[in-house]
Parts: C-alpha cells; structure tokens; sequence
C-alpha cells in the first residue's frame, strides 16, 4: 500500500471514529467500547477491499458484509453514512423511536446491511450460506464477517466454522475483534478463548495475526486472503477495546456505557491522530 | 400412484421435481438425509445439497445465509431438533430477517414411535406459531404433501413443515383442490365440528363414522395450516354445528386447539373439546400405543363429540 493510500485511509478512521462517538455521544448511552476496537477494521474493508457500490446496494455481484457482533451497529452506521448509502443526517436518529438505524444491525432497517445480526453467534452460519451460495452461482464475490471475541463463546460459532473449513470456503473472510472484553469483564476470566489462532487452525482456517488498529496489517491480510484459494480465512485483530475514546480506552466497563455531551464533544473536537 | 408412497419419498420426488425447473431450489439435512427420504436429492442434484452434520443451529443459519441470495431453502432434521433446538436462529436470522426458509420437521408427537421422549415433540407447532410471519403447515396424507410443495416453495414466507414421514392413511385423492392456508371441510355434519390435522384427520373421519350410528351427525374439517388460519372456515363450522372438537397430535396448550380457540373465542363462542396431548412428555412405543395412552385416539374424539354436544345450550 502506497504511503498516501495509507494515510488517506488512516484519516479516514479517524473521521469515522469521531462520526460514531458522536453518534453514540447524541443517544449518550451505547456499545462505545466494542464500536471504537473495529473501525480501522471496517475502514479497511469498506473503503480498500470490498467491491461494494452504494449506488447500487443491492448488487448481486457485490461482497457482502456481515457484522455478525451486531451491537457494532454504529460504526458500520458511520461508514455507510460517509460512503452515501443514506443520508449523513440520520445518524442523530440512532436507536431514537422509529428508526432505522437500530442498535444492532438489521437487513430489513437499513440500506447497505446484508445480514440482521444481533443475537450472537449467528452470522458466521449466514456468512457460510452465503458463501455457499456464491460459489453455487458462480459469483465471484467474497463474504466478510466481523465477529466479536466475547461472542466466540457461542457454540453456533464453532458448528458454523468447522462447516466453513470442511468445505473450504475460500472466499470467507471472518475477522474476530479481538478486543479482550466482553460485557462482565475480560473474555480470558469468564471463558477464555487462547489459543485462539491455533483454535481456528486446527478448524482448518488460514489464519493470520495482526494489530487491529494498523490499517497496512489489516489491508495485507486480507490481500494475503483473496490470494489464496484453499482454505476459509480468519484474521485476527489484537485491538483495545474502546480505542481512540479516551474515555471508554482501557475501561473494562465501556461494552456499553453512557456518554456525556461533554464526554464525547471534547474527542469530536480534538484534533490530529487519535494515538 | 402418490397415495402409495411415503410421505418422504413424496418430500423428495416434489424436491427434485423442483429444483429441475428452478435453480434456487436447495436443500439442507443434518445428517437425516436417509432417515428423511432426501438421498435421492442427494444422488439426483448433489450441487444444490448440503448436509451440515449434526449441527441444527448452523444448519438454519447457513439456510437463512443462502436466501439472501435468492435460494430457497428446505432443511430438514426431526421436528424437536428443527425447532426448540434452534429457536432462536429460526426467530432472528430467518423470520425476523424476512428470508424464506423452509424449515421440515420431521416425526412429530406421536410418530417418533421408538425414538422416544427425547425425539416426541409436542409442542413445535406451537412454538413455531408463536413467531411473527412464520407459516405452520401439517399435510394430511401424501396427495396433499405433493401438491403442496410447490405452494410453500413460493410463497414467500419462511414456512415450517411437520411432516410425518412414513406411509399416511389416504384422505384425499387427486381431485383435491389444495391451497395453503384455506381448510377443507371433508365431510358436512350439523350438531359438532371435528378441527382436526395431520394423523387425526383419518381418526376424526371414522370418529364421524361411529357419531353417525349414534345418531350424532359430525361435520369434519381438515385444519393443515395452524398458521395463517383459516378464520372463516372456524367461524362457520362453529355456527353451524354449534359445538367443536379439535383433534391434534400435539400438546393441546399453544397447539390447534389454542388457535381454534383464539378464533372462536373473538367471534363465535361454542362448547368446544380438546383431543391432543395434555401435559404429558413422550416415551417410546408404537403410535397405536402412544395414542391410546395420550388419549388421542378415535374413541377418545367419539367421546370428546359427546361431550361437547352435550354442552350445547
């Protein structure tokens, strides 16, 4: 990746990052926490290496996107919003009565959304069926699913992944923000994932390691993915949870938390690089 | 002949037939394709098979994956496992997304036989019910499953099937005139309706039978679909018999005679009786032993008649 590129799309998350504080900020209560760990993720597929066009949503042709940890909802919300799905404005409408953008994400709600999830654990099935169905129609288009470590503690996940690597699935690309914290403290304490690589290994994924908050690691992982056409691909993404929000970073309270105006109006205002 | 075959192999013939005029025809098993009669499809049409393993939550998953681009999904397993093992993946990634899967359960209540009271589910219809858009069908005997399957294919909806799998008593011949949602009066009666579904029509009709020569004369309508219901035909059998039976191989709590009862109660209050399974887990046993034990049998719908008629004011 070229230096611009890189650093037009760290400014990118960036901006992204401070649209969904602030998204989150005008509710004043949300899931800040596990919204902040994905958003270089999500900057990186939506605007390096998803085909996608907003102008047409629902193009048969088109990857297809799952966050499978719904309550990521709002990030996902930013992008689309930046990307021109719908109109900037709504986003004030977050989880407001009658809207359509809820807080976990829902197909049927909101444009650019390709699976209701919500519920954990269901969208690496869907993701599967999806990837199924695209090789059955010979469309070359590649399925993403965002997963949540705390949600790796669903049993659906491990049904769905040992299918995906039975069939090889390779244009299946899951990533697991790995962020360490679930809603009642850390994932290791409660029901610890580790070795959470050898884990998908040994379900026959190809797996690569990388720092979620670098958007050249993440963008070379999933270019390392597309090129490879055995198996179904995890990467890993070490992140903090409620990165870049000085308020919710390294708190183990911030899955969900409430957020004053002047909590997130001062991360709004601040200029320059998060970090 | 249709009537001659099992209610599987009617399930699997209609499958292939489908999937030879439409490409998005799928289907999903897990680890039942034998025992649910769908190895022909997998012979027949092994692109569009899939058979996940033992895993149900997965399997309504990757089906509700599949619709959103376009498939139409049939997945199949017992009925316990095709619905209280997988609830909540049936309620969030496929009803509440609006994808149309087609979920079959197969052996329910009774017709588990020795598989026992860890496969004897009485209660999928009404749970299945219970969730918003959901179309809950239960064929008859085998002419019905065949004509049938096209509908539920295309009708939208995700659609659960409790499908008895073996050899069905014979109700209908070719002439049947089948549309999902719509009940059949099978024979007219005037002092007591019997509502009744799946093995409990054939019961209900010689249920009638032994009424007539008791000088009861009993009208007998087939309810396949608990879900749309069909009010119309509930609202006028009451009327005219001014008593009800429901006959339901299924617990009688959330089951058919909670949906006949939700409809007459709002429109026409009748003396009405319950035939079906009540408060009881299954066991192992033949279905002749199963049903007398439950008490679902045709003595037990004669004598339900009785009673309800005698109620009439």
């Amino acid at each position: 990746m070229e230096n611009k590129e890189l650093s037009s799309l760290t400014e990118k998350a960036r901006q992204i990052r401070k649209d969904a504080i602030e998204m989150i900020g005008r509710f004043g209560v949300g899931h800040i926490g596990g919204v902040m760990s994905i958003i270089e993720a999500l900057t990186t597929i939506y605007y390096y290496s998803a085909n996608i066009d907003p102008k047409v949503p629902r193009a048969q042709g088109r990857d297809r996107i799952i966050m499978s940890k719904g309550h990521a909802g709002p990030a996902v919300y930013s992008i689309l919003s930046d990307l021109g799905y719908f109109d900037k404005s709504l986003n004030s409408t977050l989880n407001q009565n009658g809207t359509s953008l809820p807080s976990h994400c829902d197909m049927n709600k909101t444009v650019g959304i390709d699976m209701t999830a919500g519920s954990l654990g269901q969208g690496l099935s869907a993701g599967i069926g999806m990837a199924l169905a695209a090789k059955l129609d010979k469309n070359p288009c590649n399925i993403y699913v965002v997963l949540g470590d705390g949600e790796s503690q669903e049993g659906q996940v491990w049904e769905a992944s040992m299918l995906a690597g039975s069939k090889k699935l390779s244009n299946l690309i899951v990533l697991l923000d790995s962020n360490r914290l679930q809603l009642d403290g850390y994932v290791e304490d409660i029901n610890g994932l580790e070795p959470i690589t050898d884990k998908w290994r040994a379900f026959n994924f190809f797996v690569q390691d990388v720092d979620g908050h670098n958007i050249e690691e993440i963008a070379n992982a999933i270019d390392n993915a597309k090129a490879q056409n055995e198996k179904p691909n995890m990467i890993v993404l070490r992140t903090i949870k409620g990165k870049g929000a000085s308020f919710a970073e390294g708190i183990s309270a911030c899955h969900s938390m409430a957020i004053s105006e002047e909590m997130w109006r001062k991360e709004v205002c601040k200029e320059g690089k998060n970090d | 002949m249709t009537d001659e075959l099992e209610m599987r192999q009617v399930y699997c013939a209609k499958l292939i037939e489908l999937s030879k005029a439409d490409e998005n025809i799928v289907v999903l098993e897990a680890d039942l394709m034998s025992a649910n009669g769908t190895k022909n499809f997998f012979k027949e049409v092994p692109e569009k098979a899939f058979n996940v393993g033992i895993a149900e939550a997965n399997m309504i998953g990757v089906a509700a994956g599949m619709a959103t681009f376009g498939k139409i999904p049939f997945a199949a397993t017992f009925a316990p496992f095709a619905t209280r093992r997988c609830y909540d993946q049936i309620a969030i990634s496929v009803a509440y997304s609006k994808l149309p899967v087609k979920i079959v359960g197969t052996d329910p209540g009774v017709c588990a036989e020795v598989n026992g009271g860890t496969h004897m589910s009485f209660e999928d219809m009404g749970i299945m019910r219970g969730i918003c858009d959901m179309v809950c069908f239960e064929p008859t005997d085998a002419t019905m499953m065949s004509k049938a399957m096209k509908q539920i294919a295309y009708n939208g909806k995700p659609t659960y099937v409790r499908l008895f799998r073996k050899k069905a008593e014979k109700v209908f011949d070719d002439s049947l005139d089948f549309q999902l949602g719509k009940a059949i009066e099978i024979k007219d009666g005037k002092d007591v309706t019997l509502f009744a579904s799946g093995i409990m029509v054939d019961r209900a009709i010689k249920a009638s039978e032994l009424l007539a020569s008791d000088g009861i004369s009993a009208k007998v309508v087939n309810i396949h679909t608990w879900k749309p219901i069909d009010e119309e035909a509930i609202i006028s059998s009451a009327k005219a018999t001014g008593a009800v039976v429901v006959c339901e191989n299924h617990s009688i709590r959330n089951g058919l005679s909670s949906a006949v009862s939700e409809v007459l109660v709002q429109n026409f209050p009748v003396p009405a009786e319950f035939v079906g399974i009540n408060e009881r887990f299954g066991e192992v046993g033949k279905n002749a032993y199963l049903s007398e034990k439950f008490g679902i049998t045709t003595e037990d719908i004669v004598k339900a008649a009785k009673k309800a008629v005698s109620r009439k004011g």
